[in-house]
């Protein structure tokens, strides 16, 4: 009887890329055989356990060690521990690896122990007792700028950048309206199910070897080889399957990782970290807070003229990935629009909160909630539809994005947005709802975003990380990738082989993927940044042709071959010259530059585009917002795999609904007060509407069979979409994510008239005409 | 320390575990059946779901001494060597299990579900998986293979 249901399991003719085909490692994950880092078990192994700061800025006065605990069966490690540089190293090496003198956050890891008996480790850690000198410490973007108090060089700055197109300055004095407005975003945890864990091995001759749950293995090598002042040959890292990542497994295994090894070194024994969900919320990192000031001059006629952009990101106590998070937040701040004169100006800030990182999107997230709110506010300013503003303004191909870079692909905003709001009955339902909302305490509406996602590392950063691919045959004549792209659940070993089988004209079944392990992968880059499919896919599409090249130079393989020749062949070259491999190198495309300096150039090698709806419902007796209903349109490029990439916009749109309306980070002098899965609210399956996704294909030359970068793109458009239909719905412009019930609520109650809202500044808030003074309206909505 | 007798998966078991010790972790470190996966400990996330005497239950929340004379039943349970179970095979196919951590868990939610249910309606499924979060797809691909999985003849899908 499985038989009947295993109909999908073969691809039938020899297309492979743009097939449902099985998730390479499915099986194993519907057995429940997969293992990730908690499965495993080595000889002799020990529990570690991290002892962590309690108060967000300070000195470390003492440590004294509680005698009612045997602390001879435990191994103790301090930064006196740490055999090359006490940090884990990102950008800079601002980061400690474990505070020796001063502690800037809550949570900050200060000294380690190991123990047998995993029971053991609380108590223990409970009775470390440490004495602070309290210092005043900085939580919010608005306490950092401010530098009463100096935590982080000399501005608690980690980053600016200003980015430049035509003459801003020129624009408000034949403006017609000037429309201002302040949006703010919160932290938001990636949620990952299954929290961070490695295990390290230390070997006096072969080095430190980690295992553990990641999505850079090339990341926690460097680290490793800094914090234990080792050769890379010393130091091995190996990606065991992961349960989720989202940016969370980017930089902060590297941590991790590096304190298990150095519980590792000292013991002589296997040292396994595995955080339980409480400590992986409290000291993980979140995606940043923001704040983005928008200033924007429009003709009369709907045409964007020009806009100051002030973008501000929270980064946390340490740089960690900042400047990068931000540089991407301020690429995408203009959105998919033709501005014709831009600035934007962007800074991360130093507080004492837990370092903020990656997470799925990587600052466009926030800038984007805050100009596709702001697009609706200028339409209102105007008096057209928010619909109608933005096709007065797309970017069309032909024209300069504001960084000056060409938009080369024939993409049609216009059309894909056509094609959404049939899908979604826009119009009718906004006349819907008008009636109906006069009749029921559950008001509708309905909003839209739309939006670009940059697709590859930014700038020059693809041609700084050189990435490398390789494949070999195995004896059996199957084809090997040797990448260091890791899975954790988005699709890499099924696209990649998809990819690989496809350039070979061999069936999936006979590509396999090698585990993530930095012994026997090169390094591919890390796998963030919507780069996996279009950059390193590439990579095995070359490889692929340059492995076929050498059978065919060799004589062993015709132009034209079966998946049995290539196999034979694949055997004779093995036994003829012992191994047959293949690599490609990243080679930059010759038509993409990117200044630094001037931050102008080709950004991304390719965009994706997108535009969102959302339905949502407004019950003015309980004040919640629902999602109702979500239709998602987006150009890609080729769509490798239909299934996993419809799974990849649906799990971005779900956390992107969670950021908009469940999310929230309760801090208090620094400490998430609501660290646990019962107070901190992503949503469940009966939370969510149906997500509607809907494709355009346009292959991209930059991506493996035309493929562009997917994965982030759906993180960007939820939550002005939802916001942007809460307007429409009752009437109350909200800036600021996440909407809860109590801040529907508190709004409400301050509205005279129980809802609809008109535009004079006094009553509408954050945005206003020029006539109102340029200082005011800059006050976010309680 | 206390003799506690379950059966697991068919498999009669008596151990000397400490009373109140977590069933999740006798199942993953004494019995090695580490495809129940912890997440939250708190009986939030579903993904130490297992089904005991047939109901829906987190084993994080049941101390040992709880499962004495049950029947409990993990997802090493589901399948046999040479085959999956017709519910795993539906989620496999359609897309069900992304980073797979929940999956275990959704999958013996999925069993309950339609124990109970053999043709559930739209909202009797999101309802019965709302105690099982999913992090990676937004729920649609786990609820299509739920469906699909409804749609075989209903001795497929049920206990096997």
């Amino acid at each position: 009887m499985l038989g009947e249901i295993s109909r999908m399991a073969a691809p039938a003719s020899n297309q492979i890329v743009g097939t449902p085909v099985l998730r390479k490692e499915g099986v194993a994950k519907v057995r429940g055989s997969a293992q990730y880092v908690d499965d495993l078990e080595l000889p002799e192994m020990l529990h570690g356990a991290t002892v962590r700061s309690t108060i967000a800025r300070g000195r470390i006065r003492s440590i004294t060690f509680d005698p009612s605990i045997a602390w001879g069966e435990y191994i103790i490690v301090t930064s006196r521990d740490i055999p090359g540089k006490n940090t884990i190293v990102h950008l800079f090496e601002d980061h400690l690896c474990l505070a020796d003198d001063l502690v800037s956050h809550v949570a900050e890891p200060i000294l380690l122990l190991a123990h047998a008996d995993k029971a053991k480790l609380p108590a223990a850690a409970a009775a470390v007792k440490i004495e602070y000198e309290p210092l005043p410490a900085v939580f919010t973007i608005e306490e950092s700028e401010s530098r009463q108090t100096a935590i982080w060089g000399e501005d608690n700055t980690f980053k600016t950048y200003l980015m430049e197109k035509g003459d801003p300055d020129s624009v408000w004095a034949t403006a017609d309206y000037i429309v201002e407005g302040e949006y703010t975003t919160g932290a938001q945890e990636q949620l990952y199910i299954e929290n961070n864990g490695c295990i390290a091995e230390w070997s006096d001759t072969e080095g430190v070897t980690v295992y553990g749950s990641m999505q850079c293995p090339y990341y926690l090598h460097h680290a490793l080889m800094l914090a234990f002042d080792l050769p890379a040959d010393k130091c091995r890292v190996v990606q065991t399957e992961t349960g989720g990542a989202f940016g969370g497994k980017e930089d902060f295994p590297s941590v991790i990782g590096t304190h298990a090894a150095l519980l590792a070194k000292k013991s002589g024994r296997p040292v396994k970290i595995i955080y339980d969900r409480g400590e992986d919320m409290a000291s993980t990192t979140k995606r940043h807070p923001s704040r983005t000031r928008h200033r924007t001059a429009v003709s009369k006629d709907g045409k964007l003229l020009g806009a100051e952009i002030e973008f501000a990101i929270d980064g946390g106590a340490y740089c960690t990935l900042s400047p990068v998070v931000l540089s991407r937040g301020t690429i995408h701040a203009g959105g998919c629009y033709f501005w014709p004169n831009l600035r934007v100006r962007s800074k991360a800030m130093a507080t004492n909160i837990p370092p903020h990182g990656a997470f799925r999107g990587f600052g466009a997230p926030q800038s984007l909630f805050a100009l596709e709110r702001h697009m609706d506010k200028i339409a209102r300013v105007v008096g057209i539809s928010g619909e109608e503003l933005r096709r007065r303004n797309f970017l069309h191909p032909g024209n300069h994005t504001a960084t000056g870079q060409l938009v080369a692909d024939p993409i049609d905003m216009n059309a894909m947005l056509d094609r959404v709001l049939s899908a979604s009955d826009f119009h009718a339902k906004q006349a819907r709802f008008v009636e109906t909302n006069r009749r029921s305490p559950i008001q509708r509406g309905v909003g839209l975003a739309s939006f670009m996602h940059g697709a590859g590392f930014t700038g020059s950063g693809e041609r700084r990380l050189n990435s490398l691919v390789k494949l070999e045959a195995d004896a059996q004549g199957r084809i090997v990738l040797l990448v260091s792209s890791a899975e954790f659940g988005q699709g890499t070993n099924t696209i990649l082989c998809q990819v690989a089988a496809q350039a070979l004209q061999i069936p999936y079944e006979q590509v396999l993927i090698a585990q993530p392990d930095t012994h026997r992968v090169p390094n591919s880059g890390p796998t963030v940044a919507s780069r996996t499919a279009m950059i390193v896919g590439k990579l095995v599409q070359t490889a692929c042709e340059n492995l076929l090249a050498t059978l065919r130079e060799s004589g062993l393989l015709e132009e034209q071959h079966s998946a049995a020749q290539f196999c034979h062949a694949c055997i004779a070259h093995r036994e003829q010259h012992g191994s047959l491999t293949g690599e490609a190198r990243y080679q930059s495309p010759g038509d993409i530059f990117w200044d630094d300096d001037k931050y102008k150039g080709d950004a991304y090698p390719a965009f994706a585009w997108a535009h969102y709806v959302a339905e949502v419902a407004v019950d003015t007796r309980t004040y919640q917002a629902t999602c109702e209903g979500f239709w998602a349109i987006q150009e890609v490029g080729k769509v490798l795999h239909p299934t996993l990439a419809a799974g990849q916009i649906e799990g971005g749109v779900a956390q992107g609904i969670g950021y908009a309306l469940y999310e929230r980070c309760e801090y208090k002098d620094g400490h998430l007060r609501n660290n646990q899965m019962t107070n901190y609210i992503m949503p469940t399956g009966a939370d969510l509407p149906p997500i509607h996704v809907l494709f355009e294909e346009i292959p991209s030359i930059h991506g493996a069979f035309g493929a562009k970068g997917i994965g982030e793109l759906p993180m960007d458009g939820p939550a002005p979409a939802i916001l942007n239909a809460i307007y429409s719905a009752i009437g109350i412009d909200f800036d600021a994510i996440p909407l809860l019930p109590e801040d529907i609520f508190a709004r409400m109650m301050r509205q005279s008239s129980g809802g609809s809202e008109d535009l004079k500044p006094e009553e509408a808030g954050p945005y206003y005409s020029r006539s109102a003074p340029q200082d005011e309206g800059l006050e976010v909505p309680a | 320390m206390s003799i506690v007798s379950f059966s697991v998966n068919g498999e009669q078991r008596t151990l000397d575990v400490p009373p109140m010790r977590r069933l999740l972790d006798v199942l993953r470190e004494e019995l090695r059946l580490t495809g129940t996966k912890e997440g939250c400990g708190e009986g939030e996330c579903g993904s130490c779901s297992i089904l005991m005497n047939g109901e829906l239950v987190n084993s994080c929340l049941v101390p040992a001494l709880h499962a004495e004379g049950a029947t409990i039943r993990t997802v090493e349970g589901m399948a046999d060597e040479a085959r999956l179970h017709p519910i795993q095979q539906c989620f496999l196919e359609k897309g069900g299990a992304q980073c797979g951590i929940c999956t275990p868990g959704m999958l013996l939610a999925t069993e309950h579900l339609l124990a109970k249910y053999p043709n559930p309606t739209d909202e009797q499924i999101r309802e019965g998986l709302a105690g099982n979060l999913c992090r990676c797809t937004g729920y649609m691909r786990i609820f299509e293979a739920v469906r699909e999985a409804a749609s075989l003849h209903p001795s497929k899908a049920q206990l096997a």
